[in-house]
């Protein structure tokens, strides 16, 4: 047993890595789904994205050939539409409340029509947006991931000049490290990137860290606003014995590592273990196995009922050959020569409902032990607690403090995305971004 | 098993069905492989003066994905040469001679043309004829087809020298490129025809290219008023067979249906407005000649369910419910009920009668589910929610007589009874 990268071929790589979610092929193939349809009233999709696209009526432009005018209407909502199309958890947001669920038949492909109607427009380069002349208001936005993008975007419209301030050397946050790559790729991400910026009016410095670079009161000084949207860090530590040995990993940094080298660069074990059952737990776990992992077994302390990712991506799981253990939470690590060999785990029952509303995992005090040279951790991202208190941002727990006004502790300075909510979707970042400009244009409309 | 062979005339097919005058029934190849799936008869693609066509020749309307709802051709009469149709036919006939073969004619517009044409039919085989007074394109300008149709004293004209050379039953096509079908109707009757089909195809044009700007069907740069015909005009020519179904004169003759029939329903339907047999032609180019196993065995099971068994017993049998508005009772009064259970909470319901009638839904907001219900005070009765809503028997409409006894708008004026206050 060992950890390994260069475990497959060039073509196994491909096509263990190639896009999960084949788009339509044709107009008529969107066509045939989109007149699907009933064009619903009020519809539950539309209500059940955070966003609020409008479903119904950007797949009624489908149907009439307005392929521009459905891509608007998309990204009109939604600015990253393009990226959400491929990472949405669409089963529990649009897809999951179509009223076709209610007579037993299969939702409308929403996800699919809105990746159709939105590729198009990248493919095509539609100006679909004027951004109005400049009115000398200057803001700063401090990540180019999903909020920062779309709030910069919205800033820009208005006529706001933007600089957003990325970390890493390209932008799209999650949407372009921390997610898997069957679902979007590298290029894509760029693309996307490149589609919003397109606007004018956002320039985006990379390789500009906050805290290594510049602070928040550097930018509150030189410019009128500023938008914080840094999103959140590495997994949560498990605080069990162990935990420091070789072949214990970071869920983030794993995906991270895929998403940024060749598929051959990044190893992995034989015999590995993901801890979690989030989307990225899955994500970890489906692409450990793609990287050629020969038993990837992902442990959860509840059960199916509890579960945070969504049936869909539990299948997928399944279907790459994953092992689930319910009901077993980690409980020491061990090794030898400073390296995993075995993940004892207790076996857990389910208690009284917990803050979250779910029953409580309590240890049975049975134990079992798994072989394993690879203990991935996914239970959840750690804020950036240090860095946000360095920068005198209130906070809870590291999540960044806002006011209903969206401002955080600090004038002139607010926040969005999951550096507030501790951890989201892509879709709700996107829409904490749009928020998060409102509130500034307000603010900077009673400033003038 | 009911008996669903027809007796048009005389003139037996084993089920009611046969194929339109034409593409489908041009050519030996095509009725041949019509009669092997099970067609009780053809109109022979009509023979006559001599023709051209032209290359494009259909367009469509189209809904939604579904392909065809309405067609249009410019195609004219066949434009084979009259002996090799007069061969084909024979042939024919010999090959399935319990299959009804009419053959439609367009001769040129004197007495003689008509004459020699009935004669080099009968001579063919031909069982009947079917005039054709209905071509709305191309032939016209000749002062043909329906030329003929839309003039009775034309059309009776033409009937009457018909009338004298065939000795076999002469059905005439009406045209429906006219304010009423009857009066052609009623001409063609007075001239001695044996029958009447209808209708012929509606002048038309399907759509605009928006790329071009010239309308379809494209002919180098041009295009030309077709004939319409597919499931769209099908209510047009339900309501045009009635009227002939309700003339004392017309009613006296057997009716061969014709308009957008594509199932064994639109059949059953035609025929309890009175036509005795039925031709089908778009569904056909649309799917082949097969479609026609599903219209037997629907029309027999259909017959079986209702204890009909032969097709005479159910022919024309809707014809006395149509009546005149001033004649429906406006005491009755039904109102929409939604049933929660089967409710997909689209809210095609509510939208359509707040935005477009009575205001007469009530929405609960949910999310992101909304819960609708009848406002039973304000709902006319109109049918829309139920016309709307994507599920079957979801909304059903409740009988709630305003008053026990039958009320006409003539009585309920002379009454003085209340017009709606709001």
């Amino acid at each position: 047993m060992s950890v390994k990268s260069n475990r497959l071929s060039a073509e196994e790589y491909l096509q263990n890595f190639e896009d999960i979610h084949p788009p339509f092929d044709s107009y008529d193939a969107a066509a045939i789904e989109a007149n699907r349809c009933l064009f619903c009233y009020d519809a539950p999709c539309m209500k059940s994205c955070p966003t609020s696209i409008d479903i119904p009526k950007f797949i009624r432009q489908i149907t009439t050939e307005n392929l521009k005018g459905s891509a608007h209407t998309i990204l009109s909502s939604n600015i990253m539409g393009a990226g959400c199309s491929k990472v949405c958890p669409v089963e529990k947001l649009c897809e999951g409340a179509c009223v076709y669920n209610f007579l037993g038949e299969t939702p409308i492909h929403i996800a699919r029509l809105q990746r159709f109607s939105t590729e198009k427009a990248m493919e095509n380069q539609w100006k679909l947006f004027e951004r109005k002349k400049s009115n000398g208001h200057k803001v700063a936005v401090v990540g180019a991931g999903p909020a920062g993008l779309s709030c910069a975007h919205s800033l820009s419209r208005e006529g706001i000049d933007v600089t957003v301030f990325e970390k890493e050397s390209s932008g799209g946050g999650l949407m372009t490290y921390g997610i898997a790559a069957y679902k979007v790729t590298p290029e894509f991400c760029e693309d996307e990137v490149n589609y919003i910026t397109s606007i004018g009016g956002i320039d985006i410095q990379y390789n500009k860290a906050l805290g290594r670079d510049f602070s928040v009161s550097d930018l509150s000084e030189k410019y009128d606003a500023v938008f914080i949207g840094i999103g959140v860090g590495m997994a949560r530590h498990l605080e069990i014995p162990g935990e420091h040995l070789e072949g214990v990993v970071d869920a983030i940094k794993f995906i991270y590592d895929i998403r940024t080298q060749e598929f051959s660069a990044t190893p992995v074990g034989d015999k590995v273990a993901v801890i979690g059952m989030g989307m990225t737990a899955i994500d970890a776990a489906t692409q450990a196995k793609r990287l050629g992992a020969q038993e990837v077994t992902i442990i959860y302390r509840r059960t199916q009922d509890e579960m945070p990712c969504t049936e869909h991506e539990l299948n997928i799981a399944k279907l790459d050959g994953c092992h689930i253990v319910w009901l077993a939470a980690p409980k020491e690590i061990k090794g030898e020569n400073g390296i995993v060999t075995q993940l004892v785990c207790d076996k857990m029952a389910l208690g009284v409902p917990d803050s979250s509303g779910r029953r409580s995992p309590k240890p049975t005090g049975e134990t079992f032990t798994i072989h394993v040279d690879m203990v991935i951790k996914a239970t959840g991202q750690m804020p950036y607690e240090a860095l946000i208190s360095q920068n005198s941002l209130g906070h809870k727990n590291g999540k960044v403090t806002i006011g209903n006004d969206l401002k955080t502790s600090m004038k002139g300075v607010f926040a969005g995305g999951d550096c507030v909510n501790g951890g989201k979707e892509v879709v709700d970042a996107v829409q904490a971004g749009k928020d998060g400009a409102e509130a500034i244009l307000k603010y900077l409309a009673n400033l003038s | 098993m009911a008996d669903i062979s027809s007796n048009f005339l005389g003139i037996k097919s084993p089920n009611p069905f046969w194929l339109a005058s034409a593409p489908p029934t041009d050519k030996m190849v095509n009725v041949l492989r019509a009669y092997e799936a099970g067609w009780g008869g053809v109109v022979w693609k009509t023979l006559g003066s001599q023709v051209k066509n032209v290359s494009s020749r259909y367009s469509s309307v189209d809904y939604g994905r579904h392909r065809m709802m309405g067609f249009n051709n410019i195609e004219l009469i066949s434009d084979r040469p009259l002996d090799i149709n007069l061969k084909e036919i024979r042939e024919v006939v010999r090959l399935f001679p319990d299959r009804a073969m009419i053959v439609s004619l367009m001769a040129d517009n004197y007495r003689e043309a008509w004459h020699e044409l009935i004669m080099k039919c009968e001579d063919a085989g031909a069982m009947g004829f079917e005039l054709n007074f209905g071509c709305p394109h191309g032939m016209t300008e000749r002062g043909m087809g329906a030329s003929v149709g839309q003039d009775p004293e034309i059309a009776k004209m033409v009937v009457e020298w018909v009338m004298e050379k065939a000795t076999i039953p002469v059905i005439t096509k009406l045209t429906p490129n006219v304010h009423s079908v009857v009066p052609t109707g009623r001409a063609c009757v007075e001239a001695g025809t044996n029958g009447l089909s209808l209708i012929n195809t509606i002048q038309s044009i399907t759509g605009v290219d928006l790329d071009t700007l010239v309308p379809n069907p494209f002919v180098a740069g041009k295009s030309v008023y077709g004939g319409y015909c597919g499931p769209a005009v099908k209510p047009i020519a339900l309501k045009m067979l009635t009227t002939i179904a309700q003339d004392p004169l017309t009613s006296g003759v057997p009716v061969s249906g014709i308009g957008g029939i594509s199932s064994w329903k639109d059949a059953v339907e035609f025929m309890l407005l009175g036509a005795t047999t039925v031709q089908v032609c778009t569904a056909a180019m649309n799917h082949g000649v097969r479609i026609v196993e599903d219209m037997c065995e629907g029309l027999s099971n259909w017959m079986d369910e209702k204890g009909y068994t032969k097709t005479t017993d159910f022919i024309g049998k809707s014809v006395q419910t149509i009546t005149h508005w001033e004649d429906l009772d406006i005491n009755y009064h039904h109102i929409a009920k939604i049933n929660q259970d089967k409710c997909i909470h689209c809210g095609l319901c509510y939208i359509a009668c707040e935005d477009t009638s009575h205001q007469a839904i009530d929405i609960q907001r949910g999310h992101p589910y909304n819960d609708y219900s009848v406002k039973d005070e304000e709902c006319v009765g109109c049918n829309l929610c139920k016309l709307v809503c994507p599920v079957d028997d979801c909304i059903t409409m409740e009988v709630h007589r305003v008053g026990p006894e039958y009320v006409n708008w003539k009585e309920y004026q002379k009454l003085g009874l209340p017009l709606n206050d709001h």
